[in-house]
């Protein structure tokens, strides 16, 4: 298997997921790009552990690991959307500055 | 006994803390532990002195001491006690008149101002004198030397919200210590000549001759300039009748018979150093004869009761003096002795009568005898005994002083200081019979001419009279002419010789005595208003007037430097001194306002503002870092792993 194909792909992806976590507004979509990243990351995973034919699955078994943290982090990461929208009637990314100085 | 012989002044001393510290709680308000204390002591006292009667006392003579603090190099201040004949007759006198006086004064006391702190002041007085008498050198002496001369300050003082008696404690207090300046340079002297403090050490090495005769007179001159001032002899003599300031169990105690006696003390305990020296012998021996002549003669014309007495103290001093000048210390000390016993005796009669009569003033009295019979008896024995009748006290240690000095006219080193001391004695004998038979007819016969209703005084204060009479007549009878262990040979240095006594001589002092009584009596039973003794003319106003004496030290020493030299020691304080501190202090303030000026505000505080502006400046800048933009958080975030990864690439 040419190992180029997948990287190319996880790459891909990756970069998408910055974009989106960089320029998107809406919250959710922000959190949708993370799950991108993630997911190109298990891509690379997955590609290398059959690339090097491990015997034990080392990079199948991260990326489960993975899959599972991520869908936590959905998890929680909407239930704080949903409570921002809930206080301030919008999850605008730019208009959530309360940390500001 | 002897061995615990420190615990005779130790005892009152305590008391005097403990009077001060509990004595308005107990039911006598103080008097009652001062006198426990003294009482303790006067049994040891008679505990001590029997081991010498009868006996050489030298052969019972101790001393113990222990070193104290060392000083200088290699030498050690001592303390310790020095007990023999000398130093048991004085813890006699002081303890048997101590204890009587405390006695008396609860009764002459009561109700007076101050009532616990007399007796405090009474235990310190009795505990001082006896640290005084039992030391073993010198400068423990002196150190009871001076706690006696801060109590009579004290107790002069007492009544010190009249101006009068606070300047007679004031008076006393710088008189004695004009004497005590030679007095502490003739310690130093002996140390120089001696290179000890110790008594006995001092004995022994002027035994040896191992002082030079010029260190030695010149020592016992300045040491006797001490007994000048506590003894009161001419010319240091004016503080002691002004004493009488003082409440009159006080003059009884200090300045009739423990106090004063303290200067004829010194002279007796370093008699060996006196005897060295024929000058200064002779020196004691003239200060002596002038000095009894000189206040018997202004005795007699005095009217308050106690200047009367206050002046036959210093002439009964004079006398020790003048028998110690003419080497004759056994006979000294046993007029010190029985001096004692009826000089208090007077003055406790004397206080008793003021306490009766509410004045010291002899014209207000008179016609006492029937009103006050005890006082009256004992008075009348005191008079007998300090006029020298026989059997009395006086008789016999005032004619072995005078056999003595007569005897010294014969055989002395000088005959012709002998001969003074006997016939300035004789006279005084006379003047004294005289004054003292004036104060009593004055006093108890005749009508009364006060205005009080005078009674005979409480028991408690007609006790220590009736003891004190007793010992009056009585206490000559251990030093009769003759007697094998006798008065003398209890004190004896070395090897005591018994004299007999000379029989033309007895008669002779008898009849003065007798002479000056019979004057007395005869000019003085017809007295209403006049003095007889006015007849004199200006004698009478020069003796009334003492001589000017006091007038004289006025104008010759107070006024110039009360005048002169305070005011110009004010001046130089005022202008040099305080000048001189103020000119620092305004130094000091203007350095210090330029310095907060300059330094804190500018450079201090400026290091600190700024560190302050600038950690704010920046801080404004960097706020702005922080949009609370997450995106540009992670924007940020992206492009440092970027620049990491290039570097990276690049270096790694």
């Amino acid at each position: 298997m040419n190992l180029a194909w997948p990287l190319t792909l996880g790459a891909l992806l990756f970069s998408i997921g910055v974009y989106g976590v960089l320029a998107r507004r809406n919250a959710v979509l922000v959190l949708m790009s993370i799950e991108l990243m993630l997911n190109a990351v298990n891509v690379n995973l997955v590609a290398f552990s059959t690339w090097i034919r491990e015997t034990i699955a080392i990079g199948q078994i991260f990326a489960l690991f993975v899959i599972t943290i991520a869908a936590a982090e959905v998890g929680i990461g909407l239930a704080i959307v949903l409570l921002i929208f809930r206080n301030r009637e919008t999850i605008n990314i730019d208009e959530i500055d309360l940390l500001k100085w | 006994m002897t061995e615990h012989a420190y615990l005779i002044p130790i005892l009152p001393l305590a008391a005097f803390f403990l009077i001060i510290a509990f004595g308005k709680r107990l039911p006598l308000k103080g008097p009652e532990i001062g006198i426990v204390a003294v009482s303790i002591s006067f049994i040891m006292s008679v505990g001590i002195i029997a081991k010498f009667v009868g006996a050489h006392g030298a052969e019972h003579a101790r001393e113990i001491s222990t070193r104290w603090f060392p000083f200088g190099s290699g030498a050690h201040l001592q303390i310790g006690m020095k007990i023999d004949g000398l130093t048991a007759v004085m813890f006699i006198v002081v303890t048997t008149v101590s204890l009587l006086v405390q006695i008396y004064s609860i009764g002459y006391m009561k109700g007076e101002v101050r009532y616990t702190w007399f007796f405090a002041a009474l235990s310190l007085f009795t505990g001082s004198m006896l640290t005084l008498v039992i030391a073993n050198n010198l400068l423990m002496m002196l150190i009871g030397w001076e706690l006696v001369g801060i109590c009579s300050y004290l107790l002069i003082g007492h009544y010190w919200e009249e101006k009068a008696n606070s300047n007679a404690a004031i008076k006393a207090f710088i008189t004695t210590k004009t004497g005590d300046v030679p007095f502490l340079i003739g310690i130093f002297v002996l140390f120089a000549g001696t290179h000890t403090f110790n008594i006995n050490a001092i004995y022994h090495k002027v035994a040896v001759g191992d002082v030079s005769h010029a260190t030695l007179t010149a020592a016992a001159i300045l040491l006797f300039g001490g007994a000048i001032g506590k003894s009161g002899q001419f010319p240091l003599h004016v503080w002691l009748p002004d004493a009488m300031a003082g409440p009159t169990p006080v003059s009884a105690l200090i300045h009739a018979a423990t106090m004063v006696t303290a200067g004829v003390f010194l002279v007796a305990r370093l008699f060996p150093v006196f005897a060295a020296s024929p000058e200064a012998l002779n020196e004691v021996a003239l200060i002596g004869a002038f000095t009894m002549l000189f206040a018997a003669l202004i005795a007699m014309v005095q009217d308050d009761i106690k200047r009367v007495l206050a002046y036959s103290t210093v002439s009964q001093l004079a006398y020790m003096m003048a028998a110690l000048g003419v080497g004759a210390r056994e006979a000294a000390v046993f007029h010190l002795f029985t001096h004692a016993f009826f000089k208090a005796l007077l003055f406790l009669g004397a206080g008793s009568v003021i306490h009766a009569a509410h004045s010291n003033s002899m014209r207000d009295m008179g016609g006492l005898r029937k009103l006050m019979p005890t006082t009256y008896a004992t008075f009348l024995i005191a008079t007998l005994a300090l006029s020298g009748i026989p059997p009395f006290a006086g008789f016999w240690s005032k004619d072995e002083i005078l056999t003595e000095a007569f005897r010294a006219g014969q055989h002395g080193p000088t005959h012709i200081v002998g001969y003074i001391v006997y016939v300035f004695g004789a006279i005084t004998a006379f003047l004294t019979a005289f004054y003292m038979m004036r104060a009593f007819q004055m006093t108890f016969m005749g009508k009364y001419r006060g205005e009080a209703h005078p009674h005979e005084s409480p028991r408690v204060m007609t006790g220590p009279l009736v003891i004190l009479g007793a010992l009056s007549v009585v206490a000559g009878f251990v030093g009769i002419p003759g007697l094998k262990s006798g008065f003398g040979s209890w004190l004896a240095l070395g090897e005591h010789e018994v004299e007999s006594a000379n029989y033309l001589l007895i008669v002779v002092s008898v009849l003065l005595a007798g002479g000056g009584l019979v004057l007395g009596s005869r000019v003085y039973r017809t007295y209403a208003e006049v003095d007889p003794l006015e007849r004199l003319g200006w004698f009478h106003k020069v003796l009334v007037n003492k001589f000017y004496i006091d007038e004289f030290y006025m104008a010759a020493i107070v006024r110039p430097i009360r005048d002169r030299v305070s005011r110009a020691t004010l001046w130089i304080n005022q202008n040099v001194l305080d000048g001189a501190v103020n000119g620092a202090a305004a130094v000091a303030k203007i350095s210090g306002d330029g310095l907060y000026d300059q330094l804190d505000q500018k450079v201090v505080d400026g290091a600190i503002n700024g560190i302050g502006i600038t950690a704010r400046a920046t801080g404004g800048v960097l706020k702005y870092l922080q949009s609370g933009d997450v995106q540009k958080y992670a924007a940020y975030l992206f492009a440092g792993i970027v620049i990491l990864a290039v570097l990276f690439t690049r270096f790694a």
